[in-house]
């Protein structure tokens, strides 16, 4: 970890209250997807831990949402600012354990994070397995770039407004993969471990130094106390205790 | 060359600035970014006797310049705290630490601070007498001068380090508990632990914190921790570590100017891990610009 100051590069509203940030600065220490960045607001006391979209040596993007006054403030920023940020942060995910046939699953503003997976993906030739899980067509996300990775993901909503009616789990019933990685909301994440064979699940928590030092995001696994923000975000699934 | 050495029941300090318990662990995670060495304590994370995984979760909320926790005091109990974190701790940081110790009985007290005695490591003993977020433990007994002195005697009977009791704010009459502990023997206070909270989430209608209240901290409670360390610091003869939302060399230099000896800093390292180094490093400009040679010198030097 190191505090960085980057500089906005760009802002994008990809979707009803959901921004991409592009930082530009040091981000060499980035080293794995699913990790995230802590980030200061003006005004605000505690930072805001946001999941990396994608990275580079001396960028990293940011696609997060508007569910509060610091969010808000921080979409109202401006190309040319600086942010003060906090990063690397978080364990991220091991595409290593993937296997050959890989299915990655986010829900919702738990998407974003599984871009640079399946970037990570690629880069190693292995096409992963994309699905997309949404409430309404309105709210689907990123759906675009995947594409262009060369990935053609599967869209589940809730309301049937775009693909499969549903939830993520009714399109993995028909999909063969052996392993799946995963972010979004918690209900989603447990339905998905109930039935996946194995893989690597991320998760969220209200912390507030988002670097393990106040153990408010800990959580009881197999293996004992893990906090969510040092020793995850990302669990496995043999270790996690719902 | 401005001298920035206090001292506490004998142990001298390089100077005032020490991580607050709870708040740094015990300083892996921040000896990864500099060299903690420089700190002139670490007062590490509350242990009690046994294990706890502490409150459910979320245990934070966000306030005005400042936040409330309900961690509830997670820690892996006495006997892992000695046999490994401490282990570990040394390798990372070679100067006397500060024990937190928290406890459900006078007896869980005691045994801590056994153990406690026995870690050449281990400087001061601080009992926390003042966690607000734990039920029937902590500070049930620091709200009354009699439990706090039961405590302050069963403790020092058993430790020939120096005894430090840690105080709530959330009391009528915090001096006269300070009396109390100080006739029952401490050596030292520290003031003030987290002020009593809660936030609620007006969109769901539910309190932020699972458990609803927490310890607030953070800069918006520094006057009230200034007010009492000034009030208790006038009122005792023995040394009172400061702390309660100090974020800067000018709120260290405040706080010792109340009456504090040396400072604790909590909340500010989770929001900027680099807070205590940057503190230790302004100091000096500070008291030259103040025209401060010797920070012990100001101590206590408001009427």
């Amino acid at each position: 970890m190191k505090r960085q100051t980057l500089k906005i590069d760009s802002i994008t509203e990809i979707q009803n209250g959901i921004f991409a940030m592009n930082l530009g600065g040091d981000c060499s220490e980035v080293n794995a997807p699913g990790q995230f960045i802590n980030i200061h607001v003006d005004g605000f006391y505690l930072r805001r831990p946001i999941s990396i979209y994608s990275y580079g040596e001396d960028y990293v993007t940011i696609v997060f949402k508007v569910v509060g006054q610091g969010t808000k403030a921080l979409s109202e920023m401006k190309v040319g600012d600086e942010l003060d940020v906090l990063l690397p942060l978080g364990n991220g995910f091991d595409p290593e354990k993937g296997g050959e046939k890989p299915l990655l699953v986010g829900g919702g503003i738990g998407v974003p994070p599984m871009y640079g997976l399946a970037k990570d993906f690629i880069n190693r030739g292995i096409v992963p397995q994309v699905i997309m899980g949404f409430n309404s067509a309105d709210d689907v996300i990123l759906l675009h770039q995947f594409k262009l990775l060369g990935i053609e993901p599967i869209v589940t909503t809730v309301d049937g407004s775009m693909g499969i009616k549903g939830f993520v789990t009714d399109a993995m019933k028909d999909l063969d993969y052996d392993y799946v990685y995963t972010c979004g909301p918690e209900p989603m994440l447990k339905a998905i471990w109930d039935v996946a064979p194995d893989g690597q699940f991320s998760f969220e928590a209200r912390m507030a130094c988002g670097f393990g030092a106040c153990m408010g995001c800990t959580c009881e696994t197999k293996y004992g106390y893990k906090r969510i923000c040092k020793d995850g975000p990302v669990l496995y699934k043999e270790e996690i205790i719902w | 060359m401005v001298d920035l050495k206090v001292n506490l029941s004998g142990i001298t300090l390089d100077n005032p600035v020490i991580p607050a318990s709870g708040t740094f662990g015990y300083g892996k995670e921040f000896a990864e970014i500099y060299d903690i060495n420089i700190l002139g304590s670490i007062s590490f994370k509350g242990t009690t006797r046994d294990a706890r995984l502490g409150n459910p979760l979320p245990r934070i909320a966000e306030c005005t310049s400042g936040l409330i926790n309900s961690v509830g005091l997670q820690n892996p109990g006495v006997e892992a705290v000695c046999e490994k974190e401490l282990v570990d701790m040394a390798k990372i940081y070679s100067k006397p630490v500060i024990a937190n110790v928290s406890g459900f009985s006078i007896e869980e007290y005691v045994e801590c601070a056994k153990a406690m005695d026995k870690q050449p490591q281990v400087g001061i003993i601080e009992v926390n007498v003042s966690c607000p977020n734990v039920h029937n433990g902590g500070m049930a007994y620091g709200v009354l001068p009699e439990s706090a002195a039961e405590v302050t005697r069963a403790v020092k009977a058993v430790t020939t380090k120096p005894v430090y009791i840690k105080l709530s704010p959330n009391v009528t009459d915090i001096v006269a508990i300070a009396k109390a502990c100080e006739e029952a023997g401490a050596d030292g206070l520290s003031l003030i632990n987290t002020m009593l909270g809660m936030r609620i989430d007006i969109a769901r209608r539910k309190p932020v914190i699972a458990n609803k209240m927490g310890g607030f901290s953070g800069p918006a409670i520094f006057p009230v921790a200034v007010r009492m360390v000034y009030q208790v610091a006038k009122a005792v003869n023995i040394p009172v570590i400061g702390m309660g939302g100090v974020s800067s060399a000018r709120d260290v230099i405040e706080m010792m100017m109340a009456g504090a000896t040396a400072v604790q800093v909590g909340a500010a390292n989770l929001v900027n891990p680099y807070v205590c180094k940057e503190i230790i490093e302004d100091l000096p400009k500070v008291m030259e610009e103040l025209g401060i040679e010797k920070l012990s010198d100001i101590i206590g030097i408001i009427e």
